[in-house]
């Protein structure tokens, strides 16, 4: 191990055979079925996006199998009122914290509708420029420092996304600014088709925090418990006024980097089984429940049931979903339209009538 | 102007996108100061596939997979160019190029004036753009106009295989930067002759398409078959139509637009950008200065609107359509 590997082991609370390696929590066993639910959840809407995608009902789609205890973890150590700035790939972190399901279905559909979060959910759109969320999070995050509250903001970005200018900047002005900010980072191990080997030399994402003067560590991304702890110290020691953490979690994506991309032109996809096996954040625990008696298939089969009725019940939503309607196009430019959007809506909309007649 | 394939040249059917590869490897494999930047251009060949098989054939020291920053691609290039290379940077989409607009702004397009011409920057950027492929947000802005704008770089958009090519070679051995535009949706939209080898698709000359009598139709990119379509169906109604595809947007071709208008005298421009600030106002500007008594019509645009691109489901509403532009033909012809 590197020295910088040493300074920032990766933190696990149970390894991928449902061991528990650091007994310093209290583990219910609703606790766990809970995170387990929430993932299955997760998974659920997940793989029937990628079939939506596949029979032409949604568009490009990004798919996260794989990341549900990164996002899942994280996304259950906040509190309502909390601040979330996702990317393109973290509808387990949005679902998880109150998204509604037909909502982030709709954004794959093309949908703009798909970018407005449900009342009380303070849920920013999908980043889909890289790293550029990481400022808005200094920024909101700062915000509810200067109001006085003690919520605090979570930014979601990959390992690809540390070379932009935008995550140096916003880890710095929240250093500056001591604000109350997560960067959560999902280091999957590839940006598309680059490899971490060629995206940095760094050998960890958490040492990036070092030059920032930022606490930062490193955690097993596909250990739901240590995602959840170590991102629940984070978010309180940000709601104690003590600043920003950044915090690695290292995981993998089994899938394509979105349905638009062929992961066999350049990685082994064997290496994605092997993890499937190995590391999956649903299936360790389960080896866990079933080491303490309480797996039960029965459970496992009517939480499975739920997911596929929300998930069944949430595409119908969103392919009953009324048609989009051109007038939104100009409507939401500004709060009042100038003269040319009006004069370009008017005489769209006229010669469209004019040739429908 | 054209160079003439010669007879004898070996030409194949190719995409445009597939045009682009064969214009960079006949590049790469005549010159070793050539170089391919950009995010998954190596092993994955690109996320269009415009770099497939470079890599093996040329090698990871040239065809090289950046860290993901748009800045770091863009200014490395310019050290790389003021310092005996000819870099080819790849921007994944041209949406994705705001975060190296500084770099091409305040260094790229100026460093020639700067140095008095000590140093310059021989630098393609290509870039793919445009709608109509239900792309994902951002990935289909078309924002020519923000580097038409820019003084000190040329902007070049073809709109088919053969020119894809040979504009290419002619970006490359530019001594000076060339944003290269690659229309998204016409990337495997057709297939045409691309003959074998180099040759070049003069910088500044437009390509007349058709050739008419009553009103000239100027396009480029993505637009030229919309514009295409509507053409053939206002010749049907006895509209004579001339189309230009400008394949250049700055240096405009002034010869080849002030001809065909001092001929029509009416004009309709095509551009997939906001109307607002868009190419489509230079080129009126310029029909201004140079054929102004010739004008029968008022000139007129279909573009895109003053709005954001919208997500993918209304992209149809906001792509000018050919039954927008053959409306706009019948305006201008019966004025
Ligand atoms: C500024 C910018 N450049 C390029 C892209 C194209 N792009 C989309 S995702 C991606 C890779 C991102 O990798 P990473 O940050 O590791 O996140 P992951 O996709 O692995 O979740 C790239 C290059 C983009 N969206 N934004
Ligand atoms: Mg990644």
């Amino acid at each position: 191990m590197t020295e910088m590997e040493n300074q920032f082991p990766i933190v696990q609370v149970m390894d991928g055979d449902g061991h528990i390696v650091d007994a310093s929590y209290h583990l219910t066993e609703s606790f766990i079925k809970e995170m387990y639910s929430k993932m299955l959840r997760a998974r659920t809407l997940d793989k029937k996006s990628v079939n939506l995608q596949r029979q032409g009902r949604i568009g490009t789609y990004a798919p996260f199998e794989g990341q549900e205890a990164a996002q899942v973890g994280s996304a259950s150590a906040l509190e309502e009122g909390d601040w979330m700035f996702p990317t393109y790939r973290d509808h387990a972190a949005t679902l998880t914290f109150g998204h509604s399901v037909s909502t982030i279905m709709l954004y794959w559909k093309g949908r703009v509708e798909g970018c407005v979060p449900p009342e009380g959910k303070n849920i920013f759109p999908p980043a889909v420029p890289i790293a550029t969320q990481l400022p808005h999070a200094t920024g909101a995050a700062l915000a509810e420092k200067r109001k006085g509250t003690d919520r605090v903001a979570i930014a979601y970005f990959g390992d690809g996304a540390t070379s932009e200018g935008d995550f140096h900047e916003g880890l710095n002005f929240a250093s500056v600014f001591k604000a109350p900010v997560v960067f959560f980072n999902q280091n999957n191990g590839y940006a598309i088709s680059v490899p971490i080997e060629k995206q940095m030399n760094s050998k960890t994402i958490a040492q990036k925090g070092l030059a920032y003067d930022m606490d930062a560590i490193r955690v097993d991304g596909n250990d739901v418990l240590a995602v959840y702890f170590e991102t629940q110290k984070a978010i309180e020691k940000a709601r104690n006024g003590e600043g920003p953490t950044l915090i690695e979690a290292v995981t993998w994506r089994y899938g394509a980097h979105t349905t638009a991309d062929d992961p066999s032109k350049y990685r082994n996809q064997e290496l994605s089984l092997e993890k499937r096996d190995k590391i999956d954040p649903l299936l360790r625990l389960e080896r866990y429940m079933k080491k303490q008696g309480f797996w039960d298939d029965a459970w496992k089969d009517q939480v499975a049931k739920e997911c596929d009725l929300e998930i069944e019940q949430a595409v119908e939503e969103m392919e009953n979903f009324p048609e989009p309607d051109v007038n939104d196009l100009f409507d939401h430019v500004f709060k009042e339209p100038t003269w040319t959007i009006k004069k370009q809506k008017e005489a769209y909309l006229s010669q469209k009538r004019g040739e429908t007649v | 102007m054209t160079t003439k394939a010669m007879t004898e040249v070996k030409t194949n059917k190719l995409t445009l996108v597939q045009a682009v590869t064969d214009g960079m490897r006949t590049m790469l494999s005549e010159h070793d100061d050539i170089l391919v930047l950009g995010e998954d251009v190596g092993q994955n060949g690109g996320v269009f596939r415009a770099t497939e098989g470079l890599v093996h054939e040329f090698g990871e020291d040239r065809i090289i997979d950046t860290p993901l920053a748009e800045a770091g691609i863009i200014g490395t290039s310019i050290g790389l160019a003021i310092n005996g290379f000819r870099p080819i940077a790849e921007m994944q989409f041209l949406g994705f190029v705001y975060p190296a607009y500084e770099q091409i702004m305040t260094h790229a397009s100026r460093i020639r004036s700067r140095t008095m011409s000590k140093f310059s920057v021989p630098m393609v950027i290509r870039a793919p753009y445009g709608g109509g492929i239900r792309a994902p947000e951002i990935h289909s802005d078309s924002v020519e106009a923000l580097f038409t704008h820019m003084p000190g770089i040329k902007v070049v958009v073809p709109s088919n295989p053969y020119d894809a090519k040979g504009l290419l070679i002619a970006a490359i051995e530019d001594p000076d930067p060339v944003l290269f535009m690659e229309p998204m949706r016409s990337y495997r939209a057709f297939k045409s002759d691309v003959p074998e080898g180099k040759y070049t698709v003069e910088i500044g000359k437009a390509a007349t398409l058709a050739e008419g009598d009553d009103v000239t139709v100027i396009a480029w990119g993505n637009m030229v078959s919309v514009a295409q379509k509507a053409v053939e169906e206002m010749t049907k109604q006895g509209v004579s139509c001339e189309l230009l595809d400008l394949r250049t947007l700055y240096p405009l071709d002034r010869e080849t637009i002030v001809a065909s208008v001092k001929k029509t005298g009416r004009v309709v421009i095509c551009h997939e950008a906001p109307e607002t600030g868009g190419v489509g106002n230079d080129v009126m500007a310029l029909i201004n200065d140079e054929a102004f008594l010739y004008l029968r019509a008022p000139m007129s645009k279909v573009a895109g609107f003053d709005t954001p691109f919208p997500f993918f489901a209304l992209e149809e509403e906001y792509l000018p359509t050919p039954s927008r532009v053959s409306h706009a033909i019948k305006e201008a012809v019966t004025f």
